[in-house]
């Protein structure tokens, strides 16, 4: 059995990504006990999955080092993987909360030697890769994975193929008769910090994603420029392994738009703006991109990223919200809509079109197993009503990675207020 | 230009876009537009020289207020009512019935383009159908048909007859209707006194004397 320390003066951490381990770094390292539950087997949520950041264009496994290394180094976080919480009840500075712990079928003992991998023969979809690629069903979920253990799939439990992965294992860490577990914990203040999800692109049916192999979407790009992505870091398209030269990016897929996201996802353009980068860096002058967009939200501080990119000769951009895609034979997408500056109409193909498809809140607020605030997009809005659970990061609203981090700051700044107040340490 | 002409362009001086957003059906939505261009990508019309302002513009052109250049268009018209843009506008905009309105305001006010053959259409349509609160289809088809002249009929129909047999081989259309009124509604005075009734309903919402 799991076994969780908690008391009315912990402060549980519900999601494991930036803005998660943030918002569980900052409470910890002013001397709360923190409970951190992340559903995947990893920590890290969407951040990892980017090959860089923008505008520093820098790693996110840098980021991610550093706030691995304080978590290692601080004794007061314990962290939960495969977790889901499923129940909460009480009330602000004492809560109870049941949590479910899906099974790993890998135990402390792994030292992620990777010789169950070799033993594995099947194979399953590669999450972390935006199902991409396949991974055997042995594996190690990323390659910074926290904790650095390996998962077995559970479609090898109970036959010849999970004998022989357990039988390979030379430390016993494989364990195939894990169960499902549920615990329950207690707490005074929860941080509600689930994140987000890119909209299902399929459901924006002009665009025929799903459909057409060489329209992807804006997260699957990340995958494909990353060295360790499913093509090595080769930006080649799904279809037929072509090169990718002449890349279309369609801002507002799925976003301010009454009919999938009513909201502006905020992130989308400065992506694009940064994946117009990755094309030139792989392909010099010969890449070239084009934004299709509304009107270019470099939010913030990022105008001049916008400018470079705008001067860039190989960059172009088309104000026009395209209208459809077709395929031509060569497998190239084809681009039709109208140019509202000049009012031209068009009908360009391309090699490979990428969506800037919005995000969504992973957990919408009517899903959150307690009375929660939400706003019209399901995203937490602070609210006195929502007592001792405070949102954090991509769960209230939709924020690139540096706003993320300042909103989890603030949620642990709120929730330690909680946890003094129980501990009459606060007025 | 007539009366009506002068007098809502002496009411709504310098503000075209109140004008349409008062008198034009869905006018109010106009402004909402955002500019994004999806409506004419969407367009079935695609690359037709007569659709020489795309929805988008013509709302931008309302707002700048270019109200000869908007009401003497035939972009308007050239509406084949599919709703693609209704349905793909991120703003929820009814484009399909803005179109519309545009145009009947247009006519309303006798700023429609002469000959136009979707005007032609409309009004050949309404006529027949209030008439007997039915449509008679082939007397419908015959008046738009032999509207250019008697040879200018005669081709058409030639061209069209195989269709027409199919729709009577098919109990589609009946040959009959073209003697006398045709078949009718069973209380003509009854559709006559609900359309008036709608004809003053539509006034008193957009505040204008019957």
């Amino acid at each position: 059995m799991t076994s969780v320390v908690a008391t009315n003066q912990t402060i549980l951490v519900v999601g494991g990504g930036i803005a998660g381990m943030t918002a569980a770094l900052e409470a910890a390292e002013t001397g709360k006990q923190v409970v951190l539950v992340e559903k995947n087997p990893y920590l890290g949520g969407r951040t990892v999955q980017l090959y860089r950041y923008f505008p520093k264009m820098c790693h996110p496994s840098c980021g991610l080092e550093i706030n691995l290394r304080r978590l290692k180094a601080n004794p007061r976080i314990q962290v939960l993987t495969m977790a889901e919480v499923t129940g909460i009840t009480g009330d602000k500075g004492n809560y109870s909360v049941t949590v479910k712990l899906a099974p790993r079928y890998v135990n402390e003992s792994c030292t992620a030697c990777g010789e169950c991998n070799k033993a594995a023969t099947s194979e399953v979809a590669d999450a972390f890769n935006y199902n991409l690629g396949k991974v055997k069903a042995a594996y190690l979920p990323a390659n910074m994975a926290y904790p650095q253990r390996y998962v077995i799939d559970g479609s090898v439990v109970g036959t010849a193929e999970g004998e022989a992965i357990k039988a390979a294992c030379k430390y016993g860490a494989v364990d195939l008769d894990m169960k499902e577990e549920v615990v329950t914990l207690n707490a005074g203040a929860i941080v509600w910090a689930t994140g987000w999800q890119p909209y299902d692109a399929a459901k924006i049916t002009p665009y025929r994603y799903g459909e057409f192999k060489n329209v992807i979407t804006n997260v699957e790009f990340e995958r494909l420029a990353d060295p360790h992505g499913p093509t090595g870091g080769k930006i080649v398209r799904p279809s037929d392994g072509k090169e990718a030269k002449n890349v279309a990016f369609i801002q507002c897929a799925g976003s301010r738009d009454e009919n999938h996201l009513r909201h502006c996802s905020r992130f989308c353009c400065m992506a694009s703006l940064k994946q117009t980068r990755y094309v030139q860096e792989a392909y010099g002058d010969e890449g070239k991109s084009t934004v299709y967009y509304i009107d270019i939200r470099a939010i913030d501080r990022f105008e001049d990223f916008y400018q470079e990119v705008k001067a860039n000769p190989n960059v172009s951009f088309v104000k026009s919200k395209v209208a459809r895609i077709s395929e031509d034979t060569n497998g190239d997408p084809r681009l039709w809509g109208v140019n509202t500056e000049g009012y031209v109409r068009y009908s360009e193909p391309h090699d490979l079109v990428v969506l800037a498809v919005g995000m969504e809140p992973s957990v919408k607020n009517v899903a959150i197993p307690a009375e929660v605030m939400g706003d019209s997009s399901g995203f937490v809005m602070a609210d006195p009503s929502n007592a001792g659970i405070f949102g954090a990061g991509c769960a209230t609203n939709a924020l690139d990675v540096n706003r993320a981090v300042q909103s989890a700051t603030a949620a642990a700044l709120r929730a330690i207020q909680v946890v003094n107040q129980v501990a009459r340490a606060e007025a | 230009m007539s009366d009506m002409n002068q007098q809502m362009s002496a009411k709504y001086k310098n503000n075209f876009l109140k004008e349409i957003e008062e008198q034009a059906e869905m006018g109010e939505w106009v402004k909402m537009c955002m500019q994004c261009g999806v409506c004419s990508g969407s367009c079935p019309t695609n690359f037709h020289p007569g659709w020489e302002h795309p929805p988008q513009e013509l709302f931008m052109m309302i707002r700048a207020g270019k109200r000869d250049e908007v009401l003497d268009s035939q972009s308007m018209w050239m509406c084949v009512s599919c709703y693609n843009c209704y349905v793909r506008c991120p703003r929820k905009v009814p484009i399909t019935h803005i179109m519309h309105g545009i145009a009947e305001y247009a006519y309303r006010i006798g700023r429609a383009p002469k000959n136009q053959p979707t005007l032609h259409l409309s009004q050949t349509f309404w006529n027949n159908a209030t008439k007997t609160g039915r449509v008679n289809e082939v007397q419908l088809t015959q008046s738009l048909y032999f509207k250019d002249g008697i040879m200018d009929g005669i081709k058409k129909a030639m061209a069209m007859q195989d269709v027409a047999l199919g729709l009577v081989k098919a109990g589609r259309l009946n040959v009959m209707e073209a003697i006398g009124g045709g078949h009718k509604c069973k209380d003509i005075k009854g559709i006559h006194a609900m359309l008036a009734k709608a004809k003053e309903l539509e006034n008193q919402r957009k505040g204008r004397a019957a």
